[in-house]
């Protein structure tokens, strides 16, 4: 019988906030967005003062200030490395692992004679190395392993560890009904909104739906998230390392912008990366897609917000050919006067690199292209990304983001390191 | 080994890392080019476990003795389970420190080792938190010149 495991970290970004700054163990500490715009992590002396995940700052700043809670900036380069290391750990303990998010994973654990034993060793040893605290939930398939997740770090007498186990049914159907038909992996807040009003209030009430019925009433994605509650496996498992089907790339900047040739060069720098990334898992892309829009927060501001797809004439895996296709559609979605907050680029439609075309005479990338691509790569990974630029992401540098509180990149960078005092 | 033009071709070695390298005589294949097989690694060598360790900076002169200076770079592994005797990064009132970690007689103390300048011997009340466990460190005489 298959047996997945969900091992998800508490509180992970302000976990990592506090790992070297033992001075903030006991403090309530919250992370912002990029920009300092919202709040999107809370340790859990923030979450007990009642501070709403996404509560906007400019609203909570002086609540804030009141209660002493730390901000700190979002600092990726040091929560990535967590949960690189996180992953590293897990793949060490279990063959197969399915990262979910950067702070989630599933690993399949079909066979495992003690799985819950075995989850609890693994909580032991993310703790012991890298001082992450995880909650570990186990079930017949991923939407159970999900549910039983939130139970392990709802309810303290799991020990952070929970399975939803075939064998104590009576036990998995007493916690199901006492949990909302909202807490289930997939259901939303419009969702359960509309299954309340059909009678369908609780976890337990779910699963015991007619799947049949659901799907003709729901659709097939909440079909199976039925059966996958009665433990009938309905979802994959992708494995670590599957190449992404889209690639995305998005920020806002630092302030509003204007200018078109700022906006260019923050397109610029998205799509380097995105294509980076793309060489990086061997594919190719067939559509760019461009993202523009102003802030929906600024009320006052004349609001814009558009996407736009530019097919290529061929799958391209080249930076050029990229470039091209999305500062065009970047000039056909640019409309002057506005204040834009974010942009961003999108690969999809994407193949194996070098794959043959179905049309025998359309044009495949110049394999010349394709290896100044590998030098290019090579030379940003040897000697520090960005070292290598297409000139048009020099254009301005108005766009960067606005970090002020963020804390040193204290597992990356040699002048950031933590201190221990001798 | 010869070339169209009748000029010897010196035989590949990877020289960059290598630790046993050899100027190749002309005309000669070097004798130590067989034996060139690894490289040192750094890395390799102390980092045991890479997902469990982190670097540290040493601030102060309290380890000199130990050879920890101030600005020493500590390797620590959080995975190494703590005994008596490691030098170890622990959580002491809110801040790292390095120190010697003794049990005696069922506690727990943290020694300082410094013959020139007294320190008194750290005994934590509550429990004390342990980070990890110093396996080596780095003291940098002189700073990589930066390139160009």
């Amino acid at each position: 019988m298959a047996l997945y495991a969900l091992v998800d970290a508490n509180n992970f970004y302000a976990s990592c906030e506090k790992i070297f700054d033992p001075a903030l163990a006991d403090t309530p500490l919250v992370v912002l967005s990029n920009n300092d715009g919202c709040i999107v992590a809370r340790s859990a002396e923030a979450k007990a003062l009642g501070i709403p995940m996404g509560a906007p700052m400019h609203q909570w700043r002086a609540f804030c200030d009141a209660h002493g809670v730390i901000r700190k900036s979002s600092n990726y380069t040091l929560y990535g490395d967590m949960s690189a290391r996180m992953l590293s750990i897990l793949q060490d303990m279990c063959p197969q692992v399915e990262s979910y998010s950067i702070d989630e994973s599933f690993l399949d654990l079909s066979g495992y004679a003690d799985a819950r034993a075995y989850g609890q060793l693994i909580r032991q040893r993310l703790q012991q190395n890298i001082k992450i605290t995880c909650g570990v939930g186990i079930g017949a398939t991923k939407t159970l392993a999900k549910f039983a997740n939130h139970l392990a770090k709802k309810q303290p007498e799991f020990a952070g560890v929970c399975q939803l186990s075939a064998d104590t049914p009576a036990r998995t159907r007493e916690l199901m009904a006492t949990y909302p038909v909202a807490e289930v992996w997939g259901v939303g807040r419009q969702l359960s909104a509309r299954l309340q009003a059909d009678g369908v209030a609780t976890v337990l009430d779910l699963a015991r739906c007619d799947p049949l019925a659901i799907q003709q009433r729901y659709g097939i994605v909440l079909a199976k998230t039925v059966r996958e509650l009665r433990g009938e496996p309905c979802l994959t498992f992708d494995e670590v390392g599957r190449p992404k089907q889209q690639i995305i790339a998005s920020r806002s900047f630092g302030t509003t912008l204007t200018d078109f040739n700022a906006i260019k060069a923050a397109i610029s720098h998205h799509l380097s990366r995105a294509a980076e990334k793309l060489r990086a898992q061997q594919s190719q892309c067939a559509h760019v897609y461009v993202l523009l829009r102003t802030n929906p927060f600024r009320e006052q501001d004349a609001q814009y917000r558009r996407t736009m797809l530019v097919p290529l004439p061929h799958a391209s895996a080249d930076t050029g050919v990229l470039m091209a296709a999305a500062l065009r559609g970047l000039k056909q979605i640019f409309v002057p006067g506005l204040r834009y907050h974010k942009c961003g680029v999108m690969l999809a439609e994407i193949s194996p690199m070098g794959q043959q075309q179905s049309d025998l005479f359309a044009p495949i990338d110049d394999p010349k292209r394709l290896r100044l691509m590998g030098l290019m790569d090579r030379i940003n990974r040897d000697q520090g990304a960005g070292t290598l630029q297409f000139a048009s992401t020099q254009l301005s540098s108005a766009w960067h983001m606005r970090t002020d509180n963020r804390s040193p990149r204290y597992t990356t960078c040699w002048d950031e390191l933590p201190i221990a005092y001798a | 080994m010869n070339s169209i033009i009748g000029k010897p071709i010196i035989p590949f070695v990877r020289r960059r890392f290598a630790f046993f390298d050899a100027l190749i005589p002309a005309g000669f294949p070097s004798p130590a080019a067989d034996y060139v097989q690894n490289t040192i690694d750094l890395h390799e060598r102390l980092i045991h476990n890479a997902a469990a360790t982190f670097f540290v900076r040493a601030s102060g002169d309290s380890m000199r003795d130990a050879g920890i200076v101030d600005g020493s770079v500590l390797v620590v592994d959080a995975s190494r389970p703590p005994v008596s005797g490691h030098i170890v990064v622990a959580c002491l009132d809110g801040k790292y420190v390095v120190k010697r970690l003794r049990h005696s007689q069922g506690r727990v103390e943290l020694h300082s080792e410094n013959s020139l300048t007294p320190y008194p011997v750290l005994r934590p009340s509550t429990d004390l938190q342990i980070f990890g466990v110093v396996t080596s460190h780095i003291v940098e005489h002189l700073k990589k010149p930066r390139k160009g």
